[in-house]
Formats: structure tokens, sequence, C-alpha cells
């Protein structure tokens, strides 16, 4: 359970997958200018990332990992190097399933989430988390708490970029850096203040 | 810009300054960044994704006739991940050490929007030959970018280029210290926006 809660925390936190790894950089750039459509952005990331990771999981551990594949009698297989181009359809044939099922249960959700979903399937963030998530050898429960944190720390920084952008808009900022270089550079002051947080241990 | 302007040459020339990915285009910045700590692995990076890029493009645009129109997106990531698979493989077999240091980062070039941005912009409406020149020219002007933060970071943070000493013990024993800062993520994201400042101040001039 403490192990748990630390995945989390440290997703969140000092693992920012944006500010510290540096995913979902284009997204965050490209919507970060509006507050309604960040919100939006960040639940629909959270949204696909629980499901996305742990989907992963299974098909890592039982069709691609080494010697997966031992329950249908062929051992020593390893197909580990198909995990790029499997993760990448994976995760688009879950974002269309996800898609067709929100606007069926309930079309409310689906007008808020609904333009942002196809946006997410070549979000860097998503495929990221998953590779991460083989990298670091996580359990299901934790690829699924991984997933959450990563989600959620993806989504806090967005908004708080979105709030930090609008206050932006009546700040004197020299011709050269208006717009990007301006963002890039309160995103580092952003991710220094996200880096504090490293000295918490649980 | 040279005097003959073929449309392949066009095509380089934009994706290495005027129109470069990173600093005009905004492209493209996700997951690169993170290996900007030390100039080699920057390097090996920028390499890596200018073959992708390049690779993809003359594919794609050989193909163009014969992709579907709805069904492209499908088509280029089924191309682009191919490349990638094969990139990966290489730099495993010939360059273990690098390959471990980049981790995932190799395997989200899939993802970079820059190789999406330009297969759909360009290698989908053009013949393979400029195609092929637009995604050397895009790479290029990508690494670059790569490398001058790589250059910086490891330079200002560790004191080394290419993992030799540059700074002189002498000046360490004045004092002088490494800025472990510029090892950590948000020097990166302050370091591309200062760079980004001083592209945009010099094709002002240029005008």
């Amino acid at each position: 359970m403490e192990n748990l809660v630390s995945i989390f925390v440290n997703s969140v936190f000092v693992g920012n997958i944006l500010l510290a790894y540096f995913l979902g950089m284009c997204s965050f750039l490209a919507v970060s200018n509006n507050m309604d459509t960040s919100v939006g952005l960040g639940i629909a990331v959270v949204f696909v990332l629980t499901i996305t990771t742990p989907v992963n999981w299974l098909v890592y551990r039982y069709l691609l990992g080494p010697g997966a594949l031992s329950w249908a009698g062929l051992e020593g297989v390893d197909l580990s190097f198909l995990k790029f181009i499997t993760f990448i359809a994976v995760i688009a044939a879950i974002v269309q399933v996800v898609e067709m099922i929100i606007d069926r249960v309930s079309p409310t959700l689906y007008n808020a989430l609904g333009v942002f979903l196809p946006l997410i399937a070549v979000n860097c963030a998503i495929l990221g988390t998953s590779l991460f998530m083989v990298e670091r050898d996580y359990t299901l429960i934790e690829s699924v708490v991984f997933g959450i944190g990563s989600g959620v720390g993806w989504a806090l920084a967005i908004v708080a970029m979105a709030a930090i952008r609008r206050k932006l808009r009546y700040a004197d900022v020299p011709r050269g850096l208006e717009g990007f270089g301006i963002t890039m550079i309160s995103t580092g002051l952003m991710a220094m203040a996200f880096m504090l947080f490293s000295g918490i241990t649980l | 810009m040279a005097s003959k302007t073929t449309p392949a040459r066009q095509a380089f020339n934009q994706g290495l300054w005027s129109n470069n990915p990173i600093a005009v285009q905004v492209l493209g910045i996700c997951s690169a960044l993170a290996v900007t700590v030390q100039l080699r692995t920057a390097i090996v990076m920028a390499l890596a994704l200018t073959a992708v890029l390049a690779g993809s493009n003359l594919v794609i645009s050989a193909l163009r006739r014969l992709i579907p129109h709805n069904i492209r997106i499908i088509v280029e990531l089924c191309v682009i991940s191919t490349l990638v698979i094969i990139a990966d493989e290489l730099l495993r077999a010939f360059l273990y050490d690098i390959s471990k240091q980049l981790s995932v980062f190799v395997g989200l070039i899939i993802t970079n929007c820059i190789v999406m941005g330009r297969a759909e912009t360009y290698a989908l409406g053009n013949p393979p030959w400029p195609s092929f020149m637009d995604g050397l020219g895009n790479g290029l002007g990508y690494g670059m970018i790569l490398v001058a933060v790589a250059f910086f970071r490891e330079l200002m943070g560790a004191g080394n280029l290419l993992g030799f000493q540059v700074v002189p013990e002498a000046i360490y024993g004045a004092g002088y210290e490494d800025m472990g800062f510029m090892l950590l993520a948000p020097a990166a994201f302050i370091i591309i926006g200062l760079l980004v400042w001083v592209q945009r101040e010099l094709m002002e001039r240029r005008k």
C-alpha cells in the first residue's frame, strides 16, 4: 500500500510526466492558452491513461515480453521489439472505443471531451507512460496507479499553465520572447517548483 | 539563400532555419529535451530522428498515390513505427550504452509531432526527392536545437563536452563550481526559451 502511495505521489509531483520528462509538450503548448479546453484535455488524458496503461501491461505480459507466450506453448519467444507499434495500435484502438462508448452512454461528457479524444491518440504522454511502465517493471496494480498518477500530474501542469498564461496576456514581454519563448521559460519556473517535492519520502 | 533554388534545396533550407520545426513551427519538443543532459546522447538522438524523418518522408511520399485518404494516419503510423523499431534495434546493437541512456525516448520518436506533421503537410503532396530533403532539413534543424541545448547544459552543468573536461582545473581552484541546476529538467525549458528568443531576433534582423 505504501508502495502504491509513493508511486502515485512520485508520478504526480517529482516525476511529473510533463515537467520532468517533457512528454506531451505539443498539446500542452497548443492548448494551454485556453482554460476550458485545458481542463477538458486534462480530464481526457487522465481517463485514457487510466485505461491504456493496464491494458498495455496485459498485452506486454501475455503477448510481447520475453517468454510471455509460454501459455500458448511457445517458450522462449521474445516479441518485445514489437512493443512500439503494438502499444500505439492499442492506444489508438482504445481511444476509438472509449469515444464510441462515451458517445452512447453520456452525450454531455462526449460534448465536453469528444474533440480531445482523437488528439490524444498521438500524445507522447500516453505512449511514454506505457513505455515507462515496461521499463520500470511495474505490477498490474502499480501500473493502474502509475497511469492515474501520470494523468493527474499532466492535468495539473496544463491547468496551472493555462492560469499562468491568462495572466501573461497583460504582461509586457520582449518582442522575440512573446508566445513560445516566454511559455517555455515559465514552464521551466513551474518545473522548478515541482522539483521541490523531491525531498518528500513516504 | 543560394541563387538556384530547386524545390528540394528550398525544402531543405526552410526546415533548417526559416521554418525550423522547434523554434518556428513549435512541434516536437516533446520527448527529446530529456536527452539533452549530455551532448553525446543529444547527437545520437538527433541523428536517429533525422534518419527516421527523412526515411518516413521518402516512403510516404513514394506511396502517396496508393494510400487511401481516410486511413492515411494509420498507414503513416505504421511506416514511422517500423522505421523507429529499426533505429532502436540498430542503436541497441551498435551503441548499447547510449541506447540504455536514451531509454524510452527513441520509441517516443513515433509520437513526435514533427514526424507526423511533415508527413501530413509535405510528404503527402510532394514527390519523393524533395520530401526526402525536407525530412533531412527538418531533422537537422531539430537536431541543431537539441545539440545547442545539450551543449550549454553539459558545459555549464558538468564542465564537460562529450565527456571530456573542458573547464580547466585552475578555474575550479579559483572557486568556480558547476551549476547542478543545469542538469535538472527545468534548465532545459529555460535554455530553449532563450534560444528561441535569439533565433527570432536574428530572423527579424535578416528581413
